[in-house]
This record gives structure tokens, C-alpha cells and sequence, in this order.
């Protein structure tokens, strides 16, 4: 497709005898499914962009598991937890970024009770702290003008407190941004979690993501921004419930960014 | 004769909280019937949990009308206590208004309580109107028909009545005060009393008395028979909302616990050392530990104190994006669900000596129906807008967790997710190998 991304696998960097700044968990969303798959490399460009000394697993990255633990699997969880544990303590991993705030909170939360422990951030969170430190510059107006509504992921802001990144970087952009009624703390599900993104939903009178997608579009946004691939899917799908994917396009933080620097 | 009154108020007072404690113990060992969990840890962060959510209210006023009514009522039932204190002492020693000497405090004191309990009063009005002419959602749903409206609405009643006999017995004794009767020396402000004076005009000062009489014994047999009503009601929340939130969640919502049993299991099943065919260690005549809850005696005991502590507010299920949409699932339901399970099994336990005897009956299906606990997403919006720190999700998150791993009764779409992470590592059918494809495409 694009331009060359430069992406380094564990493998390598052990190969040369070296140790990564940090750990990119892709996860199987950010490596599978096509959309989230357009995050990753926005998320990627930014990097590269920042010149951060970063490494993914590859094809020795597996499910953190964390679906089949709200799925109620505990014994497929552990068994993934346990194999990824011994990976990443293996390769002497301490710090990992994500754009999945379901494995930033499995790996964050969950992981150290079984022998896990990593110093875990969400890439909004990494990002800014980039851009914070000067190794990262947002430039440019090509924001200015358009109204963003935040959509907050369950298990980044309800689950983990984190509220304030996200919307410091879309404030970069020079964006508009513009609060769901919903939001931070009382925001409405996507409809995706505990599994639901795997299975039809029970019977009801209508789907949690058109009810999230209503409440967004209350705020006359030209993008709804999101920072979890699975909302990001739910959202998207809602947006066309609505007959409105004409009009209002959902797009994860990374890739705002990304495109305002035309990465 | 002389102490007739003193020793039936005595009986009475001796009764009431002899029952009530009888109830106190039944509770107590209900709750017990969970697992043991581990919370002593985080002390402080709990003191303060407990000091800012259930004290505090802070939770409360996220919603400022309902919010603000209940602190009203929360406050005038905590002061107004002080005046139940001289009720109980007049009583058992046969004075009146034995804090009298006090003075201007007095005074203020009593006009205080007073105010407050007008402040009551239209609280509990608004709340009645709330629940019975405006019709919000959240009280009118499925699970609040039957017993739980006629307890709200009877809650409601009580509040009045007590309120209304305490101003009426304040006025009866203003009055006589103003005639000068034998004992009823000058004593109080009723800043609220005054006006239902003019509804006594004309009474002879024997009728007087015993409406001032009548009104003392009813609120003080009431607030008695209140407290042993208790248990019975939604309204143990009064008492279990401080324990609840001293024991309620500290760790983040998203955290959930990891089952210790499967630990052992995983680890020996990943220990390339472990021997296969080695025979178990423990004694092999102990039951296997059970994966998951079907029923309460496989919840947690902080799980029970929440279904007793529950006060039926709905304010979980009018967040809840699964009941928003017209699914079935209402987090209050779990909690109710559990509460009288539990009652149930309680019962089970008294005409059994104690002892628990199977009824063939359980919490999972015979309560809570499957196609509830699948249409959970586990956002956590339900434990955050509990006000007493309720978590509802760990009830449904358990007794997913005995339909996956002790029925293999998970929707057949989970169960396809689950195996493609089993054979390759994540929830599609995709191929491990092809996890980096995603950089060159």
C-alpha cells in the first residue's frame, strides 16, 4: 500500500543483542480485522515519526484472552495469560503500549496476580507523553473547523480513569471538540464488550451501538473519534443505522493525528 | 400502678429490640453462607470510601433532585434520633422532655427537629409523586411489581406518619404548655408545631393530654416497629450501606479476579515437569472445587451484604445499556434476584435445624435466566451509578463463569470465539503465522 513502515519484531532486537524502548501489543483486532488493522499503522507512523525505539511480537503475539475471561472462561484466560507471561518476562519486557484499551486492561490489571507485571499504557496515553516530552510535534490547522465527539471506551475511561489523554490530543488538532451528554464516566457502551462483539445480541428493541451512534450524533460531529478498535466497529456500523456515513466518519485518535500531520 | 406506663414502655422497647437483633443474626449468618473473600486490605482507602459514599453521599447527588430529597431525609433521620434518645430516657424514667434544662439549646435543638421534619415530609410527598403520578422509568419496571412497589410506597407511609405524630404530640404539648397543665412546663420552640396548633383549638386540656399521649406512644412504638420492618424491606440499606461501602470495590472496575482454583490447574497442566499419571495429591475424597456460581452459596459474602444492602433505586438498571435497549438484563434484578434466593435458602435453614436441605431450586434458571447474563457487556456502568457501592457485574460475571466452565452453555458464537483462541491464538479463524501482515498491507 503506502509508504514503508518500520516495525521490528522481539526476535530481532534479540538478535542484535538489544532491548526496545517499549513493547507495541497489536493485539488480535490491531492484527486481523481490517479496520483496526488501518490503526495500527497510523499508530506505527507515529512512531516512526517520533523515532521510538519500539517492537511488536509478530507471530509469537497471542489473544491476551482477555474476551474469553468476560466470556466467562477463566481456564482459556490463564492459559493465555500464562503463555504470554512467559514470553514477555521472558524477552524482559517492562513497558507495553496499546491501542486496545481490553488488553491494556487485562495486561495492566490482571496480568501482575498471575506473574505479569509491565508498566502498561494505552497508546492516547503514550502519545501524549511523546508529545510531551518534545519527541513529538502536532502541527498544522488541517483540523481547525471540524467538530470531534469523544467516544470513551469502557475499560480506558469508566474501567481505568483514563480521560484526559484522548481529548488533549484532539485539542492538538485545533478540532472542535464537542461532549456526548453521555461521556467520561457515564459514557454509554458500544454494545461491544464482555463478548458481545462475537455473538448477536439477545432480543430487545434495538441495538446498544444505534442508541451509543443517536447520542453522538446529538453533538453534529464530522467525526467521532474512539481510541478501541472494537468501538470503533460498533460505532461505524451505528453511523450507518443512521444513514449518516455520508455525512460523520468515526476515527480512532492515531489516525487524526496521523492524518493531520499527513502521515 | 404509678409505673405501669414506664414498665410497658420497657416491655416494649426490650421487645422491639430483642426481635430486631434475632433479625440482626439471621442476616448475619445468610451472609455468611459466601465464600470467604480476602478485604483487609487498603484500610484507610476503605475508612474513606465508607466516610465519602455512604456519610458523605456523594454518590447520591450525581443525581441533584433525587439526590438532594434523600440527604434531606438522611439528615432529618440521623437528628432526629437525638430526639428519639429523650423519647426512650422519658420513657423508661416517666419524666418529660427530660432535656429541657438545657435551655436555649433545647429550644434550638427542638425547633431544629422540627424544620427537619417538614423537610421530611415533602421529601417523602416528592418522593411519593415520583414514584406514583409522575411514573419515573426506573421504578416501574418488571422486577418492581408486587412486593417491591407496595415497600417503597410503604416506606414512604411510615416516614409521613412518624414525621406527623411528632409534630402533632409537639403541638398537643405547646398548647398545654401555653394552658399551663400540670408537668407540661415550658419547654421547646415549634416553629412548625404552632400552625397545627389552631386544629387543637377548643380541646379540654384531658383531651389534649391524651393527644399528646397518644402521639408519644404511636411514634415511639412506630419508630420500633420500623426498625423490625427493616428486615423485611429494601430499607436495610440505612444500616448495610455502611459496611457495603467499606467492603465495595478498590480496585479498578475493569479488574476482575482471577479464580485461584484454575491457577493451580493451568499451571500444573503447563508445568512440563508435572506427571501426568501421578495420583492427586489431596485428599481425594474432598469435592473439586466449583468453577463459577450458580447459586449464592458460591458467591462471595460482600456479594451477599450487597444483595441485602440494595435499596432497589434502579439507578444501575437506568444506566445499564442492555436494559436501555430493551434486553431483559436489569442489574437491580441481579441484585433482588440474589437477596431473595438467599431469603429463601435462609428459610430452607430454619425449618431445617439449620441445616441447608436441597429444594431442587437455585439462583441460576430458577431466578436468573440465562439470556439475562448473556446480554451483559460489562461496561460497568451499573457499578458506577450504585450509590452504596454495589457491584452487580461479579454476581453475572460468576455465573457466566459456571455456564462456561462447569456446563459448556455458552452461545454457540462464544463457543466458536473460544476455540479459535484455543487453536490459533485469537478470537477469528486466522492463521498465528499471518499476525504481522498487517505492516505490508
Amino acid at each position: 500500500m503506502s509508504e514503508q513502515l518500520k516495525v521490528k519484531t522481539m526476535q530481532e532486537f534479540m538478535a542484535e543483542g538489544k532491548q526496545p524502548e517499549i513493547l507495541f501489543w497489536v493485539g488480535s483486532a490491531g492484527s486481523f480485522d481490517d479496520r483496526a488493522k488501518k490503526i495500527s499503522r497510523a499508530f506505527v507512523k507515529l512512531l516512526n515519526k517520533a523515532n521510538v525505539d519500539f517492537a511488536v511480537l509478530g507471530t509469537e503475539e497471542s489473544s491476551t484472552g482477555d474476551v474469553a475471561k468476560r466470556a466467562g472462561n477463566e481456564f482459556l484466560f490463564q492459559m493465555q495469560a500464562i503463555m504470554n507471561i512467559e514470553l514477555l518476562n521472558g524477552y524482559e519486557i517492562k513497558r507495553i503500549v496499546t491501542c486496545d484499551p481490553h488488553s491494556f486492561n487485562t495486561l495492566k490489571n490482571e496480568y501482575p496476580g498471575l506473574g505479569g507485571n509491565y508498566d502498561v499504557v494505552h497508546h492516547t496515553q503514550y502519545l501524549k507523553e511523546l508529545i510531551d516530552k518534545g519527541r513529538l510535534t502536532i502541527t498544522g490547522e488541517g483540523y481547525k473547523g471540524k467538530r470531534i465527539t469523544f467516544h470513551d471506551p469502557c475499560y480506558l475511561g469508566r474501567a481505568n480513569s483514563v480521560f484526559d489523554p484522548p481529548r488533549e490530543l484532539l485539542a492538538k488538532t485545533n478540532a472542535e471538540l464537542v461532549e456526548m451528554k453521555r461521556h467520561k464516566k457515564t459514557a454509554l457502551c458500544c454494545g461491544a464488550g464482555g463478548a458481545q462483539m462475537f455473538k448477536e445480541p439477545e432480543k430487545g428493541d434495538m441495538d446498544v451501538n444505534v442508541l451509543r451512534t443517536k447520542g453522538a450524533l446529538e453533538t453534529n460531529p464530522n467525526i467521532i473519534a474512539t481510541g478501541c478498535p472494537y468501538c470503533n466497529t460498533m460505532m461505524t456500523d451505528g453511523i450507518k443505522a443512521h444513514e449518516k456515513e455520508d455525512s460523520v466518519t468515526v476515527l480512532d485518535v492515531a489516525e487524526i493525528l496521523a492524518n493531520s500531520q499527513g502521515l | 400502678m404509678e409505673y405501669l406506663p414506664n414498665i410497658i414502655f420497657a416491655v416494649a422497647l426490650l421487645a422491639g429490640i430483642g426481635f430486631f437483633a434475632r433479625n440482626v443474626k439471621k442476616l448475619a449468618r445468610n451472609i455468611k453462607l459466601g465464600k470467604d473473600v480476602d478485604v483487609s486490605d487498603n484500610k484507610s482507602q476503605r475508612w474513606k470510601n465508607m466516610a465519602r459514599i455512604a456519610l458523605g453521599q456523594t454518590k447520591m447527588v450525581v443525581r441533584p433532585i433525587a439526590g438532594i430529597m434523600h440527604v434531606i431525609v438522611y439528615v432529618g433521620f440521623i437528628i432526629i434520633n437525638i430526639e428519639v434518645l429523650e423519647i426512650i430516657l422519658d420513657g423508661l424514667l416517666g419524666t418529660h422532655r427530660l432535656f429541657s434544662p438545657l435551655g436555649a439549646v433545647y429550644d434550638f435543638l427542638i425547633g431544629s427537629f422540627e424544620i427537619l421534619a417538614l423537610m421530611v415530609i415533602v421529601a417523602v410527598v416528592v418522593f411519593w409523586i415520583r414514584r406514583n403520578i409522575i411514573r419515573i422509568q426506573r421504578f416501574i419496571k418488571p422486577e418492581m411489581k408486587g412486593w417491591p412497589k407496595t415497600d417503597g410506597n410503604m416506606i414512604l407511609y411510615i416516614e409521613f406518619v412518624l414525621m406527623l405524630l411528632f409534630l402533632t404530640m409537639n403541638a398537643a404539648d405547646f398548647q398545654l404548655q401555653q394552658l399551663g397543665a400540670e408537668h407540661y412546663h415550658r419547654a421547646g420552640a415549634f416553629p412548625v408545631g404552632q400552625f397545627i396548633v389552631p386544629l387543637l383549638d377548643g380541646l379540654s386540656e384531658p383531651s389534649l393530654i391524651w393527644v399528646e399521649r397518644t402521639a408519644w406512644w404511636l411514634h415511639i412504638l412506630g419508630i420500633l416497629a420500623f426498625l423490625n420492618y427493616l428486615y423485611y424491606s429494601k430499607h436495610l440499606h440505612i444500616l448495610l450501606a455502611f459496611p457495603n461501602t467499606y467492603y465495595g470495590r478498590i480496585k479498578p472496575q475493569g479488574q476482575f479476579n482471577n479464580l485461584e482454583s484454575v491457577t493451580k490447574e493451568v499451571k500444573l497442566m503447563m508445568d512440563p515437569d508435572a506427571d501426568p499419571y501421578a495420583a492427586p495429591v489431596e485428599d481425594d475424597t474432598a469435592e473439586p472445587e466449583k468453577f463459577g456460581a450458580s447459586d449464592v452459596m458460591d458467591l462471595n459474602w460482600v456479594q451477599l451484604l450487597s444483595a441485602y444492602t440494595c435499596t432497589e433505586c434502579g439507578r444501575c438498571t437506568s444506566e445499564c445499556p442492555a436494559n436501555q435497549t430493551g434486553k431483559k438484563l436489569s442489574p437491580r434484578k441481579i441484585m433482588m434476584d440474589t437477596r431473595d434466593r438467599l431469603e429463601e435458602v435462609g428459610k430452607i435453614m430454619d425449618a431445617n435445624n439449620g441445616e441447608f436441605v436441597s429444594d431442587g431450586k437455585q439462583l441460576l434458571n430458577d431466578y436468573i435466566t440465562q439470556e439475562e447474563l448473556w446480554a451483559c457487556t460489562t461496561c460497568n456502568a451499573c457499578v458506577e451509578a450504585c450509590p452504596v457501592s454495589i457491584d452487580p457485574l461479579s454476581i453475572i460475571v460468576e455465573m457466566r463463569r459456571y455456564l462456561v466452565m462447569e456446563q459448556s452453555a455458552a452461545p454457540t458464537e462464544l463457543n466458536n470465539m473460544m476455540s479459535n483462541i484455543e487453536n490459533n491464538g485469537a478470537p477469528w479463524p486466522y492463521n498465528q503465522m499471518d499476525r504481522l501482515n498487517w505492516v505490508n498491507e
